[in-house]
């Protein structure tokens, strides 16, 4: 099982990886996406993978039962879940944004904080 | 099977809450990270009055920086402080500890962010009030004070992501074309480094099972050589890329010199030193043995941005831009003390991280007002500001001394202990390149300094008359912007005069992250029975 996690992480992740290549913003957010995908589906893998049990400590117990799932990483992706679609959706709009002020979708268009015809610097002193 | 009626004891099982209540005067590490919070809070409620942001954001940052005092005395007095949320054992709770190291950072921090919140009253309009700035400010120093007394790598990294949405939305504040180009760069560029710390984070767990510091500390040296260098590498790229160490700095020169001047200052100030902070915690103290499998890779990007900082500061003509190569030269600096990982490299790298969080705000702040009193952001358009405005020109030249490292000012102590460091260890390379990075910091400072205050006008141009288009700071300016800056570099004066105690702080600093059986035993002070 957790064989085949790893292989859909490895192709989650290199799907991310080509498009955050990509010089267009809109590919670059959708790499963003799946790689966040991937990450949580990474850090579920290895919490170990045991689905029988659940996590819950029957009552007049103190221990849940032996082989149960592990409740940290569901707790870790949570929150990870939660942080990335914030940043998720703070990247999406601000490229939007930057489409609308730029009129550019691509990286090589954008170049207004690093100019490309840059002044050389002064050659006195 | 147990029954109800059974007492844990018969069960045989470690406890795993603590039974006394944590003593109140040990809340002081979470003070910080809980005052900021509650601060961003009540500031954003109160964003329609515009009068209250600022005294508000002040009383705050005074509480924090207040509590932060308190810690350092307690942690000088009595060693490394930990509490444990919801009275759960470590590592079943998430800890907050401090060290000296988290103590001292945390301090340079709120001492930065105050100085930074009146700096602000010079350049933010109504609209910039009232989409929050200083909520946003204190949200970062929660982050950033969270990020140094968190004692749980999870919970490193959600620290991590506070600071970076609240340093998202500072950065495109007023929302200019500028803003909005430099803001995609950092923006992805952070999102993809702190993505890869949690991939990392997940590995770590998978290897050891937990995420506590000071259980890695134990857990981490059972590791496997294989991949104990696999999850020591990534930590490094991802560390490597916040702190914008070579070769993951493409970002900062973007960004940097996009937004308002206090948000540069705040961002050259303590993000990046964030990044070195992390990289220290955990491959000097929690995995020791993956940061020493690495020495020769950071002992190449330590060399990579010593001197690629200020080679890459001479060729700017953006005055902001050139200072966030000087940035880099400096990170460069606090990862040559880390590549060392010795006493002295530790300690040296420690002290430079506190030097420069000052240092580097207090040059941002010296850059706005220059940029207010020329109304250009270009060098060379600048020119004979010494006529106008000679306070000026004194604190940028104290400046150029300050981060090049001459004595007496602060800027040289961290680098005679690096140095030190470098001879001790045989690394000579190394200390070829701290020199070299001192020399070309000075070069290209001074340039700096030779073409605002020096050149009599604009470049190109031969006149005796004196350069019009100077103006002197107006009132707001003068006490909001010039004294507060003042006051910071004056501080920094007086510790470069006074080094004493910074040397024995990052002394037992650099013990405590070489030998980290302090910090243990505050984080399970409480689990006596712990194997």
């Amino acid at each position: 099982m957790e064989v085949a996690l790893a292989g859909l992480i490895g192709l989650f992740v290199a799907a991310a990886v080509y498009l955050l290549l990509s010089k267009a913003i809109i590919r670059m957010l959708l790499g963003v996406a799946i790689l966040g995908n991937a990450v949580n589906l990474l850090i579920f893998t290895v919490g170990r993978l045991t689905p029988e049990i659940p996590p819950i400590v029957a009552a007049g117990e103190y221990l849940p039962i032996e082989g149960s799932a592990n409740p940290l990483p569901q707790a870790l992706i949570l929150t990870a879940i939660v942080i990335g679609f914030a940043l998720l959706s703070f990247l999406l709009v601000l490229g939007y944004r930057a489409y609308q002020e730029l009129d550019a979708d691509n990286t090589d268009n954008m170049r207004l904080a690093e100019p490309e015809d840059a002044p050389r610097p002064p050659l006195s002193y | 099977m147990a029954t109800a009626t059974t007492s844990y004891d018969a069960l045989n099982l470690p406890p795993a809450l603590i039974d006394a209540a944590t003593p109140a005067a040990d809340w002081v590490v979470v003070w910080p990270v809980a005052l900021a919070l509650t601060g961003a809070g009540l500031l954003v409620m109160l964003r329609n009055y515009r009068h209250m942001q600022l005294a508000f954001a002040v009383a705050v940052i005074t509480a924090i920086l207040l509590s932060n005092l308190y810690l350092l005395a307690r942690v000088i007095e009595s060693g490394p402080l930990a509490m444990t949320m919801g009275r759960w054992l470590p590592p079943f709770g998430i800890t907050f500890a401090a060290d000296m190291t988290s103590a001292i950072f945390s301090l340079a921090a709120s001492i930065a962010a105050l100085v930074v919140a009146f700096y602000a009253q010079t350049e933010l309009t109504d609209r910039e009030h009232k989409f929050g700035f200083y909520p946003m400010l204190l949200l970062l120093l929660c982050g950033v004070s969270g990020s140094f007394l968190t004692g749980d790598i999870f919970n490193l990294y959600v620290w991590f992501e506070v600071m970076l949405i609240a340093s998202f939305g500072m950065l495109i504040l007023g929302g200019r074309k500028l803003q909005l180009d430099g803001a995609i760069k950092y923006g992805f560029l952070n999102f993809l480094a702190t993505t890869l710390f949690l991939i990392t984070v997940a590995y770590l767990y998978g290897l050891t099972g937990t995420l506590n510091f000071a259980d890695l500390v134990d857990k981490g040296a059972d590791i496997p050589t294989g991949p104990l260098i696999t999850v020591s590498l990534l930590f490094l790229l991802a560390f490597g890329v916040k702190a914008a160490a070579f070769p993951g700095n493409a970002w900062l020169p973007a960004s940097y010199h996009t937004p308002a001047v206090s948000v540069s200052a705040i961002f050259g100030g303590l993000l990046t030193k964030v990044g070195a902070y992390a990289v220290i915690r955990v491959l000097t103290m929690a995995l020791p043995e993956g940061g020493a499998q690495l020495q020769p890779v950071i002992v190449l990007i330590a060399i990579g941005s010593l001197i690629l900082g200020p080679l890459g500061a001479m060729a700017q003509t953006n005055l902001r831009r050139a200072i966030g190569f000087l940035v880099i030269g400096g990170i460069g600096a606090i990862f040559a003390g880390f590549a060392l990982a010795s006493h002295h490299g530790i300690g040296g790298a420690i002290f430079y991280a506190f030097h420069s969080m000052l240092a580097i705000t207090a040059f941002y702040l010296l850059a706005g007002l220059i940029e207010r009193s020329t109304g250009t952001t270009d060098t060379r358009k600048m020119g004979g500001l010494y006529a106008a405005n000679a306070p000026l020109s004194i604190l940028f030249l104290i400046m150029i001394f300050l981060i090049s490292g001459l004595p007496p000012f602060l800027g040289l102590w961290p680098k005679i202990l690096l140095v030190e460091g470098g001879v001790r260890a045989e690394n000579w390379w190394l200390v070829a390149a701290i020199l070299i990075n001192s020399f070309l910091t000075l070069i290209a400072a001074s340039r700096l300094w030779a073409h605002i205050f020096w050149r009599n006008g604009v470049e190109g141009e031969r006149s005796e008359q004196a350069p019009v288009g100077l103006q002197k700071l107006d009132r707001t300016e003068n006490w909001f912007g010039f004294l507060p800056t003042m006051i910071l570099m004056a501080i920094i004066l007086v510790f470069g005069l006074f080094p004493n105690w910074l040397f024995e702080a990052s002394g037992i600093a650099a013990r405590d992250m070489l030998l980290p059986d302090r910090y243990v035993d505050a984080v399970f002070a409480h689990a006596e029975d712990r194997q």
